[in-house]
């Protein structure tokens, strides 16, 4: 069973019903105790930074222990992002401090949001990346970005490169959305599932 | 690799009435319209980078927003889904998160309550919601060109440039800027405006309103600068649409998301 952490940001329906759609049962959830039992974990979250807040309150601890227990965590979107130290949408909200670096503003020479469909350029030999080929297209959708570090697995350029995946061990993060990017998104999910 | 590779969208619009799709010319009508899931799947297949659907009479006759057509709609989509008509409270767009779409359109209640465009993304993020602007402007310059409401049947006396500064203050993640001049036309978007608008907001403008062919798309895209664009009956032709489309723009040079 994949938990999916339900700390009141976005839309985790959509990520509840592609992972279903590859054949894995999942549970919208903010019980620690279910997030502690559960085989994976998938974080997703969209909108602003301030929303971990919930996060770190309440199920912080549960999440970071499963992680450390080894089990596969998949963060999307702000779910990735806090995955790293910090955001300055949210200087005052810590992320988990997993990846080092802390997430900034696109630069005011290119419109932000960034929403869309870019193209992601991989870097090493990433496990939830398999399949996905360079270049391929995925969703994007937000303001603030992680930048290019050791771990990265792809980047993609929006006025300059950024932190499209990273991974760690068994620590997974994703900027844009792979359930909103059809057949290669759907890969991904597959690819997490079966880590 | 260029700094940035962001493509231009090319979204699918499906106009929903009494939970079946409805076509906009009269010479469409002469076919049935089909099944919102069904033809919503046939877009993303064929290569629509979105679907929005709206319920093109839920403002004017004071319906909900159709709940159950998202649900089903959204159930087999794995591309980003919208959904408007009738969006009037935070709890309405809870519902239609709630059945699977992941942005908003707000119209008319908007204009009535700019602070709803806030209200909803505190709660659910700017990107969730986008702002639908019809506008009308007959022969007048752009800088004229009039806000209506209710399905395009009331004028609101705001100019078109001064709604979209605002709904962007308030936080607008997107405007949808729909030309009421050019609607069903066919003779092409309104380029002139689109530019100004988005020359207005530093947001993600979508044009609509007046797609015949793809040359309509290149233009829209080039002298329109717009981000996105949409359309609903050019679509629904054949079901390689989208793709023969997202073709022809390519070898004109516009970034598109292809193959799919």
């Amino acid at each position: 069973m994949i938990a999916i952490v339900d700390y009141g940001a976005g839309n985790i329906s959509s990520v509840k019903k592609a992972l279903e759609r590859v054949g894995a049962t999942a549970q919208v959830t903010s019980n620690p105790e279910v997030i502690a039992a559960a085989e994976r974990i998938a974080m997703p979250g969209v909108g602003h930074f301030c929303r971990c807040d919930a996060l770190n309150q309440g199920l912080r601890e549960s999440v970071l222990q499963a992680i450390t227990h080894g089990r596969p965590f998949l963060g999307i979107c702000v779910g990735m992002q806090w995955l790293f130290e910090g955001s300055a949408e949210a200087p005052e909200t810590p992320g988990a401090g997993i990846f080092s670096g802390q997430c900034s503003r696109f630069p005011a020479d290119v419109k932000s949001p960034h929403v869309g469909w870019n193209q992601i350029e991989l870097r090493g030999d990433s496990r939830l990346l398999r399949g996905v080929a360079d270049g391929a297209f995925v969703y994007f959708t937000h303001s603030y970005r992680a930048p290019v570090i050791e771990q990265t697995m792809a980047c993609a350029q929006y006025g300059g490169a950024f932190s499209a995946a990273v991974e760690r061990d068994n620590v997974f993060g994703v900027q844009f959305h792979p359930e909103k990017s059809g057949a290669a998104g759907l890969k991904i999910l597959e690819n997490f599932c079966a880590l | 690799m260029p700094s940035n590779r962001l493509t231009k969208r090319i979204i699918a619009c499906l106009d929903v009435d009494a939970g079946r799709v409805v076509k906009g010319t009269k010479f469409l009508q002469l076919r049935d319209a089909g099944d919102p899931a069904e033809l919503a799947r046939l877009h993303a297949d064929s290569g629509a980078d979105e679907i929005v659907l709206l319920d093109i009479t839920a403002t004017s006759d004071g319906r909900d927003t159709l709940v159950e057509t998202v649900r089903k709609t959204a159930r087999e989509l794995f591309v980003p889904f919208t959904a408007g008509g009738g969006i009037r409270t935070v709890e309405d767009t809870a519902k239609v998160f709630d059945a699977g779409a992941d942005k908003v359109t707000v119209n008319s209640a908007a204009v009535a309550n700019p602070k709803l465009i806030q209200d909803i993304a505190d709660r659910f993020g700017s990107q969730a919601v986008i702002v639908a602007i019809d506008a009308k402007r007959g022969e007048s310059q752009v800088t004229n060109a009039e806000v209506w409401v209710a399905g395009g049947r009331t004028p609101t006396g705001k100019r078109v440039l001064d709604w979209a500064r605002e709904a962007e203050g308030h936080g607008a993640g997107e405007i949808l800027l729909t030309s009421m001049d050019r609607d069903g036309t066919g003779m092409g978007f309104d380029c002139e405006l689109t530019a100004a608008v988005v020359e207005t907001v530093s947001i993600p403008v979508i044009a609509s309103g007046g797609a015949g062919n793809a040359q309509h798309f290149a233009d829209v895209f080039s002298a329109g600068k717009a981000d996105a664009a949409l359309a609903a009956s050019i679509f629904h032709f054949g079901t390689h649409a989208v793709a023969d489309l997202k073709q022809t723009l390519l070898r004109a040079g516009i970034p598109m998301r292809w193959p799919c």
